[in-house]
């Protein structure tokens, strides 16, 4: 896949109604709970003269996912009868405050904590603070394991109460 | 500017990921311990994958169907703009994290100015990339500093790493005639500019960490004008095996 850079898009996402129906049925390869939209990787969704144009933006420069959800992109809306161009783009660079609250909430609900505010995550991640709560128990006496968890967007943190280990979403803002 | 000078200012940036990140990634699997193996690799994909960004550029830039995986592959060693430090060996996990470190620390600091240039395209990708970066340079310093100030051997070992590496740190401030031109354009970092803070944070850590900061002025010069140490020879076989086995292979 061809990164293409073509200007400064809005951090908004300009996604026409009637395609959302189709987005959010592709998911995240690596977190399957959480949709494209969820995720807030899909920057333009428009369709003209019957073929749909997706921009996409990756989470991390190497993020293996992109390909991916690109392939299923144009899967999903194939199923629907139409083509789908996905490209994509790089500026705005992602945010993980674009991650939905429905997604940060099923993101939870799978084991994964969702990403805190900037000054927090830092906390954690330098392991200044206790403020990234247990999935499993929810207690905030958690401990980082590793800044790079299971994939390029997680680090890893144990619960010293229940001794769970899991995955934390970094911020990246 | 000229396309070329563009061309050739992209590769000077982008070599010096595509070789860490190959460094890097020749330790999956050999990592000390599970979570410094999957530190070491997710720095690795964060590298590669800023590599592909710049590459993808570059090649777009050429009129003759040039793609990412041509640049990366079929260039010969000379072709190589990556300074010297990056090709270094894993010979311990002290040198891994000592090189990293000092990289790192001149990555971020190129970066932000990187954000000042007017070359959109490549202010777009250091957006992304200094995201990234930052949790590089965390990451590589937190280890220094445990290693520094942790037991009697990794001392030793870490300080050795850092008395070895060090004659490679003047390289990353050296200019080059492409770089000079895209400075003069708006588009390139002037280097030199960063010396300072990058030793002034270099010290600080090593400081931090108890080790000695290294007093000669000896320095390898090589690396941006494609002349290198003999260990990118044997990097490079590895790294460009498949395509040269197999022209024109495709995942
Ligand atoms: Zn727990």
């Amino acid at each position: 896949m061809v990164i293409k850079f073509d200007g400064l898009t809005e951090v908004t996402p300009h996604i026409e109604p009637h395609l959302l129906d189709v987005l959010e049925t592709v998911s995240d390869p690596e977190i399957p709970v959480l949709s494209v939209l969820d995720l807030g990787v899909i920057r333009e969704a428009v369709e003209v003269d019957g073929v749909v144009h997706i921009k996409l933006t990756p989470t991390y420069s190497g993020c293996p996912a992109m390909d991916v959800m690109s392939d299923d992109l144009k899967t999903a809306f194939e199923k629907a009868g139409k083509k789908a161009i996905v490209k994509l783009v790089l500026a705005p660079a992602w945010s993980s405050d674009w991650i939905s609250e429905a997604g940060k909430k099923k993101m939870e609900a799978y084991g994964i904590a969702a990403p805190l505010d900037a000054t927090a995550d830092k906390e954690a991640l330098l392991g200044e603070a206790k403020v990234v709560a247990c999935t499993n128990c929810g207690s905030k006496n958690t401990r980082l394991v590793s800044q790079f968890g299971s994939t390029a967007c997680k680090a890893l943190f144990q619960c010293n109460d229940c001794q769970e280990p899991f995955d934390y979403f970094k911020c990246l803002t | 500017m000229k396309q070329d000078t563009l061309y050739q200012y992209i590769l000077g940036i982008a070599d010096n990921s595509l070789i860490l990140g190959q460094r890097l990634g020749e330790l999956c699997g050999h990592g000390p311990t599970l979570e410094t193996d999957i530190a070491i690799t997710n720095i690795s994909l964060d590298l590669i994958g800023q590599t592909r960004s710049y590459y993808q550029y570059a090649a777009g830039l050429c009129d003759d169907g040039r793609t990412e995986d041509d640049i990366a592959f079929l260039r010969k060693e000379r072709e190589y703009r990556n300074v010297l430090l990056v090709e270094q060996p894993n010979t311990h996990f002290g040198y891994v994290m000592v090189r990293q470190f000092f990289f790192d620390v001149f990555h971020l600091l190129f970066l932000k100015e990187l954000q000042q240039s007017s070359d959109e395209t490549l202010v777009a990708i250091a957006n992304k990339a200094v995201k990234e970066v930052t949790y590089h340079q965390r990451f590589s310093s937190d280890w220094v500093k445990r290693l520094g100030d942790g037991t009697k051997e990794s001392h030793e070992k870490i300080q050795e790493a850092v008395d070895d590496l060090w004659r490679y740190t003047e390289g990353l401030f050296y200019v080059t005639e492409v770089e000079s031109a895209a400075v003069k354009d708006g588009i390139g970092v002037a280097v030199s500019s960063l010396k300072d803070a990058y030793y002034e944070h270099i010290k600080s850590v090593l400081t931090e960490a108890t080790l000695s900061v290294p007093e000669h002025s000896f320095f390898q010069k090589g690396g941006k004008d494609g002349i290198h140490t003999e260990h990118m020879g044997y990097l490079l076989s590895d790294l460009q095996y498949m395509q040269r086995t197999f022209p024109n292979m495709n995942w």
